[in-house]
């Protein structure tokens, strides 16, 4: 494996991550792209920008949230310590709203007067679409007409919130043809629209963009196991769709040799089935381009894009933010995966032995929990982002556990 | 100012011959495989005779993202139907047995040919008589992926500009650009909005400052007489939507294509041919 004096200095200056990342966008959005990239540049050297940034997280959003010891549950798979981040506990209920805040200061800054975003469980939307009610601008989130039937709380969330819900029944109706539709709706707004992506992945600046917006969860798990423990943590844990949470947790702490990293990817029904049974593009995937970047990405021999399966819709999207896809190719994190089934076992452990309902998304990460921490000591402190709360999920586990609500 | 490296392919010869009849061309698009391989062979090998004197041929993705609905439909047409870019490849081949002057340019997105191997495809495309491709997700800050091997194999890349290209960026639009420049006349998606003549004729002003390529022009262009107005300013005239709405008109609801659908399709080439023939006469 390639040694690397650090891991933190990507992307380069045309957003490559090795050879992931890039910018693979039509014309009519190029010169647009290269304005978010310098207005982002810009922002981030002015205090001011981060100070308001900081003011938000703070007091709308509640951070920082707890670094909790989850003693019940270290007690009962007996080993490693465990620690949930506590992601869920933000305003919104998930780590979304993190990056949402910054990139709508972002399109503030830069003049723009209309945001558009893609959701898929509904998460991202409903961030989205908080924020816009927050700075009062004018929002519109694309949703695939399949995602809308089965996340209809999230769609009415939406438009309490002000936001206009916009069915994509092109292709299959899902998170990819909800982000087609935006990126179709960008191009042809180019000169008020700001498009807020959710996930870590799309044209450069924003792989890097969102990465920097969640690295807030690294830095506080930083500080806060210093606090706890007196030291650094030894393992990371976090689910990965597209995976901001997961790189936002990890980012901060790539250049600490002896902090092991785990992403957990969505296997669905098995990877052995084949990639229209799971939405893990790096275990079962291999480099494409789409949505503007390079990455490991579902798709067959012709390079025809697959539909991906989770439990999760928020991991069902068959492409990785570009920076995973590198750091598995360099060794620095490994990849690992939690099927449906673990995903709802984890999830049930978890309520009953926390008293937390954790979000599909996070229960796989969970899994992964699970599956490690009773081979490791008990001194090996263990952390999993708690990305967010799973109260969207209960219809879903309830059908899936063969219970009528 | 850029010129075409690839000065004696058949995109410069018939565009030189088109400049010899004082009139544009009319560039026609047609997704490969759309809405059966058959079919689509039909509507391709009648082109020419209709008149259509440059020929675009979509090479169909699940994700065309910069695609309205009717291109976007034709796509995942042509994908149920087992297409494939080698049988797309095929196609060429086929249609070069009986033409062997008309060029043909492959039009898409970069993820089809990423998979088949960058170096395979242009080999296999300059064999099968491939001139050019236009690849909508490869900005010139991505040319090393597919744009210069294009050209050091001998096959021209035809860059879009659009309104959106600032004066900074035309030079480096233009730098790798060859065989002619596609100048997409809304910012927007395929076949919805038109521009109009007087903001066409202004970019193509624009453009002609910067290139000596032939600029054609296209996105929006639906009838005879909006082909003939672009005809007037422009080299040539791209028609896409349009044809590939009139061919989806002659399939019926349970998919089966109605007989006298290729003469159809065909026949309002013709109108668009005669359109674009007579706008300077």
């Amino acid at each position: 494996m390639t040694k690397l004096n650090t891991y933190r200095s990507g992307p380069d200056e045309r957003g490559h991550f090795g050879i992931f990342g890039g910018r693979f966008v039509a014309e009519t959005l190029m010169p647009l792209i290269l304005e978010v990239e310098k207005a982002y540049r810009e922002a981030r050297a002015d205090p001011a920008f981060e100070g308001e940034m900081r003011q938000q997280l703070k007091q709308y959003v509640g951070r920082p949230n707890p670094l909790y010891y989850a003693e019940r549950l270290t007690e009962q798979l007996g080993g490693a310590k465990i620690y949930f981040k506590r992601e869920e506990l933000n305003h919104t209920g998930a780590h979304k709203i993190n990056n949402c805040i910054g990139q709508i200061l972002l399109a503030r800054r830069m003049g723009k007067t209309r945001i558009i975003a893609e959701t898929g469980a509904g998460q991202h939307g409903v961030a989205t679409a908080t924020v816009c009610a927050l700075y009062d601008m004018p929002c519109v989130i694309y949703m695939g007409e399949t995602d809308i039937a089965r996340q209809q709380p999230n769609v009415f969330r939406m438009k309490l919130l002000g936001a206009e819900v916009r069915a994509v029944t092109s292709g299959s109706g899902t998170l990819k043809d909800a982000m087609n539709e935006a990126l179709r709706d960008w191009v042809t707004n180019v000169a008020d629209t700001f498009y807020i992506i959710g996930t870590a992945a799309g044209p450069h600046p924003y792989p890097a963009m969102v990465r920097d917006f969640q690295s807030v969860i690294g830095d506080e798990v930083r500080s806060q196991m210093q606090e706890l423990e007196g030291r650094l943590p030894d393992s990371l844990v976090a689910c990965v769709g597209g995976g901001s949470n997961a790189i936002g947790l990890f980012h901060p702490f790539l250049d600490d040799p002896s902090v092991q990293m785990v992403g957990v990817e969505a296997a669905g029904r098995g990877i052995e089935k084949g990639p229209l049974d799971h939405a893990a593009s790096i275990n079962g995937g291999r480099p494409g381009v789409l949505h503007g970047n390079r990455t490991y990405l579902l798709q067959d021999e012709d390079g025809q894009i697959l539909e991906g399966h989770s439990i999760s819709a928020g991991l069902d999207y068959p492409g990785i933010g570009p920076e995973h896809s590198w750091l598995h190719d360099v060794g620095r994190v490994e990849y690992a995966y939690a099927t449906d089934r673990e995903a709802l076992d984890a999830f049930q452990l978890c309520a009953r032995t926390e008293g937390i309902i954790p979000a599909l998304e996070s229960a796989h990460g969970l899994a992964e929990v699970i599956k490690r921490a009773p081979k490791l000591p008990k001194d090996h402190l263990m952390v999993l982002c708690l990305s967010g709360r799973g109260d969207k999920d209960i219809f879903s586990v309830a059908k899936h556990l063969g219970v009528e609500l | 100012m850029s010129a075409d490296i690839l000065a004696d392919g058949r995109i410069a010869r018939r565009f030189a011959a088109l400049k010899a009849q004082r009139r544009a061309g009319l560039v026609t698009f047609i997704t490969a495989g759309d809405p059966d391989p058959a079919v689509s062979q039909a509507v391709l090998n009648g082109l020419p005779a209709a008149g259509a004197d440059l020929i675009e041929l979509g090479m169909p993705f699940t994700d065309p993202m910069a695609d309205g609905p009717a291109i976007q439909a034709s796509s995942l047409r042509a994908l149920k139907a087992g297409m494939t870019v080698r049988r797309t490849l095929e196609m060429v081949r086929v249609f070069r047995r009986q033409d062997a002057d008309t060029p043909i340019i492959l039009m898409g997105y970069f993820n089809p040919i990423h998979a088949y191997g960058v170096e395979p495809f242009l080999a296999a495309a300059r064999e099968a008589g491939v001139d050019g491709l236009i690849v909508v997700d490869l900005p010139p800050e991505e040319d090393e992926e597919l744009c210069i091997p294009a050209l050091k194999a001998g096959v021209s890349f035809v860059r879009l500009t659009t309104p959106t290209t600032d004066e900074a960026r035309m030079p480096m639009v233009m730098r790798n650009t060859s065989g002619f420049v596609y100048y997409v006349s809304i910012a927007g998606i395929t076949g919805t909005a038109s521009a109009s003549n007087t903001a066409i004729d202004a970019a193509v002003a624009r453009l002609k400052r910067h290139t000596d390529l032939p600029v054609a022009v296209g996105f929006g262009i639906k009838t005879p007489d909006q082909a003939a107005e672009v005809a007037r300013v422009a080299d040539a005239a791209v028609v896409g939507s349009a044809i590939v709405t009139r061919l989806a008109d002659g399939i019926d609801g349970s998919g089966t294509v109605r007989p006298g659908t290729v003469e159809d399709v065909l026949g309002f080439v013709g109108e668009l041919a005669k359109g674009v023939r007579a706008a300077r006469g």
